[in-house]
């Protein structure tokens, strides 16, 4: 067996398996908003068979490794007969994670605005909707920014999880590079370098989305 | 038929009854200051008066509308009844005129043009005109209350509630506060206040309640109340307030 060099090429294909891991994320982010953010209002209605139902949920989703949502829906499914492809499986389960922690941060965001703000909204006769619409969520919104874009950075790294079915993104493609190749520093310090370019940014709009919103609370 | 009536009214928060048997009403045109030692209930009594807390047992009604718990009755009492807080509750993240426009678009559906004539009306009753692009945090505590208080306005209420509006504010911007109440006074409005201002009270209010201990100890024309009162406790509390 002759045994390749990591060189160009292959760092092309760490490139490209990283947009899998960005598409992941994505997936995981916009699927897990959708349902985190229905989560997290029904978390802080009025109702309290709601509430319980999505406290429920969000202890299950953090109180589960992400890998044992992934084997279920991969095995789990494909015994029950229904064949994912990787990447469905990959997306379901990074969203379905995604949701219960999005849920629980948007939980915290949406009662950190002041009590007031709903009891002068409701005397000026507006409904809940209107409430929530007008007056909470854009003010919820901007509290939520540096910690959203903080848990980005979780996901995006979270993805790695997904090699193990088989799902060819960054971790994955590093392994397979590492397999004909040999070289595991170079290879894994590329990969780390790749997570980190995408990270690092993120970190640092987290920081600084966190400055500016205690500088417009304090001005 | 008085604007407000308010019918042996009992509250309770959990095992503390705070509200015991409270009863008055309120013409249209007067304005009826709620006085006392904190605790002694009148927040809260004002609080119930639109629905922001429940009463246990009683009557309220108020400008033609009962106080119950349904939605829906509650928010056509509350397009009636302005209310105005101590801690002014502007929403931080819309400038002063969409503060003052949103709930009558949303709530009341008038077209957008004629929103934007009442804002322009209102903020210039309370001498603020110039602040109609300005954001909340850009004024100073007077002129945000004043400005909480046009917002109520714009819906065009029958009865105004005030709740301890001028406690948050140092002497020379309650000063501004207090005149603009003073000027919907005399154009009629019917308003209820829970106040500290003794000598505002005395001056503006028709009738002054005092309240102690969860009921309504004396009331009566605010000048005589405060010139002559009937009850060891109003007196004490009088004194108290002219050192």
């Amino acid at each position: 067996m002759i045994l390749r060099t990591f060189g160009f090429s292959e760092f092309g294909f760490l490139v490209s398996a990283l947009l899998w891991t960005v598409v992941l994320t994505i997936i995981a982010l916009s699927g897990g908003g959708i349902v985190g953010f229905f989560i997290a209002l029904a978390r802080t209605s009025t109702h309290k068979w709601l509430r319980i139902v999505a406290a429920t949920y969000i202890q299950i989703i953090q109180g589960i490794p992400v890998l044992m949502i992934l084997f279920l829906s991969y095995y789990g499914l494909s015994l029950a007969g229904l064949q994912l492809p990787p990447l469905v499986a990959a997306g379901a389960s990074m969203t379905i994670y995604a949701s219960g922690y999005l849920a629980e941060i948007w939980r915290g965001c949406i009662q950190s605005v002041p009590k007031q703000q709903w009891e002068a909204s409701e005397s000026l006769a507006m409904t809940r909707t209107q409430q929530y619409r007008y007056v909470i969520l854009p003010q919820a919104l901007r509290i939520s920014l540096p910690s959203t874009v903080g848990f980005a950075v979780q996901v995006v790294k979270n993805t790695s999880i997904t090699s193990i079915i088989g799902f060819v993104e960054l971790a994955r493609a590093g392994q397979l590079i590492n397999n004909a190749t040999f070289q595991p520093f170079r290879v894994f310090i590329a990969v780390a370098a790749l997570y980190f370019v995408v990270c690092y940014p993120l970190s640092q709009l987290s920081r600084w989305l966190e400055r500016r919103l205690h500088a417009r609370s304090h001005r | 038929m008085p604007e407000v009536i308010v019918e042996n009214v009992h509250k309770s928060f959990g095992m503390v009854e705070v509200l015991k048997g409270v009863s008055l009403t309120v013409e249209r045109g007067e304005v009826i200051a709620l006085i006392g030692r904190s605790g002694s209930g009148k927040s809260t009594l004002l609080r119930c008066i639109n629905g922001l807390e429940k009463i246990n047992s009683g009557r309220i009604e108020i400008a033609g509308h009962t106080v119950s718990s349904d939605p829906k009755q509650l928010r056509a009492l509350r397009t009636d009844v302005g209310i105005v807080f101590q801690s002014y509750n502007l929403f931080p993240h819309l400038s002063v005129g969409e503060n003052i426009m949103l709930a009558p678009k949303i709530v009341k559906n008038v077209a957008k043009a004629q929103t934007r004539e009442t804002a322009e009306r209102v903020l210039k009753l309370v001498g603020l005109s110039e602040k109609f692009d300005a954001y909340p945090d850009e004024l100073s505590g007077g002129q945000q209350q004043r400005v909480a208080i046009a917002r109520s306005l714009a819906m065009q209420p029958k009865v105004m509630l005030f709740d301890e509006v001028t406690s948050a504010l140092d002497p020379e911007l309650t000063e501004e506060v207090l005149n603009v109440m003073e000027q919907l006074a005399r154009d009629g409005m019917t308003m209820i206040l829970v106040t500290h201002e003794m000598a505002f009270a005395r001056r503006v209010a028709t009738k002054t309640i005092f309240m102690h201990q969860g009921k309504i100890w004396e009331e009566g024309l605010s000048k005589q109340l405060f010139s002559d009162p009937q009850t060891p406790e109003l007196r004490q509390f009088v004194k108290a307030d002219v050192k």
